[in-house]
C-alpha cells in the first residue's frame, strides 16, 4: 500500500452509522463535470420521452412547469465517496411524466444536454422514486448542479442522477451509458456499493 | 473544478505504457481532427478522467481507475500514432 | 538521458525532503532526493501521491523546476492553495526527511529540448512559471545560446517566483529577456499600471512571427486560452505553441 505520509489527513472524512458503506458526509456540495457545462435557455428547453416504437412525448418549459411538482427531501450518494443528507429537491415525478406512455420495456437511458449518458431500468425510476429537479434548496437549480433541470434519483449512486436531463430512451434490452460504460457499474446500488463493474 | 489538458495524462498513462502516450496522435472519431493527446482538453478526475477534442468537444478518450483495475475506453478515437521512443 | 526519461512502464518511487525554502509567502520549493532518478526534460511533471494512515489517497502533479545536470536532488515547487487538500501539506506540514511517493518524469509534450535551437518564447501565468524556470535552467546549465523571452504574469511584486535568480541570470546567461506584467498591484514607481496580458504585452515583448519561436504557454486554464489564442491572432503557427493548463484544485 505503500508509504503512509506523516500528519496527511486529507479533507476532514466524517462516517457516520446511517451512511452506505464507504461513504463520508459532505457538508458541501461538491461539482463534478465530465465536460464544459451546458447553457440550456428556457426557450429551447424541452424534455423528451421515446417509446421502444419511436413515439415520442415532449415537454417545453411552459408545459413542464404546468405539471403537478412535488418537494421531495433525499439524502444523496456520490460513488466518488462523498454523502449528502437531507438535500431538498423540487421537481416533477417520472410517475407523472410516463402516466400516458404505452411500453412495454424494461430498461431506460437517460440523455442529457452535452451527450451524457446513464442507463436505469424503468422501474427503478416509478413508484415515486425518481424525479425530473428543477430547484434545488428552495431555488432554482443552478448550471453547476444539472440546471435547469436534472434527473434525482436518489437511491441509486448521483452519476445516475443526470445534470442537464434532456429525455429518456425505454429500451427492450439494456444499454450501458456514459460512466457505465467505462467501467462503473451497470446498476449503481450504494448500499450494496455497486460501484465499479463486478462489485 | 477547472479544465485540464492531456499532459495532466501522462502519470496514468504511463503506468500501462511503455511509451508516453500524450505525444502520440489522435484522430477524433466525432469529427476527425488530429493533434496530440496533450492538447486534449481533460475534465475530471472523478468519477473518472474526460478527454475531449478541443476542436468539436467529443469525448476522446475516458480513464477510470478502480482499487484494482485501470480502464482506458478510447472508442473516441479512431487511430493512435506513437512516437518510438530512442 | 531523454532515453530514459520515456521509455519502460513507471511505478511509485519513494522520494526523500532533502530540504526546502520559501520562494514566496505562499510557495514552497521542495529538494527532493530520489534513488536512481533516471533524469528529466525541463517541462515534464511528476505526480505526488500522499496516503493518510487510514488509507485515504490524494494525488497531484507538479512540475519540475530544477533542471538535471546528471545528478542531484529533484525540485518541486508548490503553490499553496488555500482550499487545498494537498498544496497546504507540501508547503506548511512537509518537513525535512519526510518522504513522499512520487512518480515520474512524465509528459514528452511540454518539453523544450537544449538540442532545439529556435527563439523560444515563454509565457508564464503565476506559477505556472515552474516548468519555463526548468527550462530557463536546462539553457543557462549547458550555456545555451538560443534566444530566450520570458514574459511572466503574476498579481503583486510579493507572488513572484525566483526573483533574484531570475535577475542574476538575466544579467549572467546572455540572449535571456524577462518582462513581469502586474494583474492586481505592480512594485513602486512601475511604469505601466496592474493589467492583464494583452495582444499589446506578447507583441512588444515576444517574438516576431517570422522568428520561427517555439512557444511555451503555461498556467490557469483561462490564462492559457487567452495567451495561446492572442499568440495564434498575432500569426503565430499554432503547431509551434506548447499549452499546459494548471488546476486551481491541487
Amino acid at each position: 500500500m505503500g508509504i503512509i505520509s506523516r500528519g496527511f489527513g486529507g479533507r476532514r472524512r466524517e462516517s457516520r452509522p446511517e451512511l452506505p458503506p464507504g461513504q463520508y458526509l459532505a457538508h458541501d456540495f461538491p461539482v463534478l463535470s465530465a465536460g464544459p457545462t451546458p447553457r440550456v435557455p428556457l426557450d429551447r428547453w424541452q424534455f423528451t420521452v421515446t417509446t421502444e416504437i419511436g413515439a415520442k412525448q415532449s415537454w417545453t418549459w411552459a408545459e413542464f412547469q404546468r405539471l403537478p411538482a412535488e418537494d421531495v427531501t433525499v439524502d444523496l450518494h456520490c460513488v466518488t465517496k462523498w454523502s449528502k443528507l437531507d438535500t431538498a429537491w423540487r421537481g416533477v415525478s417520472l410517475d407523472t411524466l410516463l402516466a400516458d406512455v404505452e411500453t412495454s420495456a424494461d430498461y431506460t437511458l437517460v440523455h442529457a444536454h452535452g451527450g451524457y449518458t446513464t442507463n436505469v431500468p424503468l422501474e427503478d425510476l416509478l413508484d415515486g422514486k425518481a424525479w425530473v429537479a428543477y430547484q434545488y434548496d428552495g431555488e432554482d437549480l443552478a448550471a453547476e448542479h444539472g440546471g435547469p433541470a436534472r434527473l434525482l434519483v436518489p437511491h441509486l449512486y448521483l452519476w445516475k442522477s443526470a445534470k442537464w436531463v434532456s429525455g429518456l430512451q425505454l429500451l427492450t434490452e439494456d444499454e450501458p451509458g456514459f460512466w457505465e460504460e467505462a467501467g462503473y457499474h451497470n446498476y449503481g446500488d450504494p448500499w450494496r456499493e455497486q460501484r465499479y463493474q463486478g462489485d | 473544478m477547472s479544465m485540464l489538458d492531456g499532459n495532466a495524462l501522462a502519470g496514468d498513462l504511463r503506468e500501462v505504457f511503455a511509451a508516453d502516450v500524450t505525444t502520440a496522435l489522435y484522430t477524433c472519431g466525432g469529427c476527425g481532427h488530429a493533434d496530440v493527446i496533450a492538447t486534449l482538453h481533460l475534465w475530471g478526475p472523478a468519477p473518472g478522467q474526460v478527454a475531449r477534442c478541443p476542436h468539436c468537444t467529443d469525448v476522446v478518450l475516458r480513464l477510470v481507475q478502480t482499487p484494482d483495475r485501470l480502464i482506458l475506453d478510447l472508442r473516441g478515437t479512431v487511430r493512435l500514432e506513437i512516437p518510438r521512443a530512442g | 538521458m531523454a532515453r530514459a526519461a520515456v521509455s519502460g512502464r513507471l511505478t511509485w518511487r519513494v522520494a526523500t525532503v532533502a530540504g526546502t525554502r520559501w520562494e514566496t509567502p505562499t510557495a514552497r520549493t521542495l529538494v527532493l532526493d530520489v534513488p536512481d532518478w533516471p533524469g528529466h526534460l525541463p517541462g515534464q511533471h511528476v505526480d505526488v501521491r500522499l496516503t493518510a494512515p487510514d488509507g485515504y489517497r490524494a494525488q497531484r502533479s507538479y512540475s519540475i523546476a530544477s533542471a538535471w545536470t546528471g545528478d542531484g536532488p529533484v525540485e518541486l515547487t508548490v503553490q499553496r492553495l488555500d482550499d487545498g487538500e494537498v498544496s497546504p501539506y507540501l508547503t506548511d506540514e512537509v518537513t525535512d526527511g519526510d518522504q513522499l511517493e512520487l512518480r515520474g518524469p512524465v509528459g514528452g509534450w511540454f518539453v523544450w529540448r537544449p538540442e532545439q535551437t529556435a527563439p523560444v518564447l515563454l509565457v508564464a501565468g503565476g506559477s505556472g512559471l515552474v516548468p519555463l524556470m526548468a527550462m530557463i535552467r536546462a539553457r543557462g546549465a549547458v550555456r545555451g545560446r538560443q534566444p530566450f523571452r520570458l514574459i511572466c504574469s503574476v498579481r503583486t511584486p510579493r507572488d513572484l517566483l525566483y526573483a533574484d535568480e531570475l535577475a542574476r541570470r538575466v544579467r549572467d546567461d546572455p540572449g535571456l529577456d524577462v518582462r513581469y506584467v502586474y494583474t492586481r498591484q505592480t512594485p513602486d514607481g512601475w511604469p505601466e499600471p496592474a493589467k492583464r496580458i494583452s495582444v499589446a504585452t506578447l507583441n512588444s515583448h515576444g517574438w516576431p512571427p517570422d522568428f520561427g519561436p517555439d512557444c511555451f504557454v503555461c498556467g490557469p486554464t483561462s490564462f492559457v486560452e487567452t495567451a495561446a489564442d492572442i499568440l495564434v491572432a498575432l500569426g503565430h503557427d499554432p503547431r509551434k505553441i506548447r499549452t499546459e493548463r494548471f488546476g486551481g484544485t491541487a
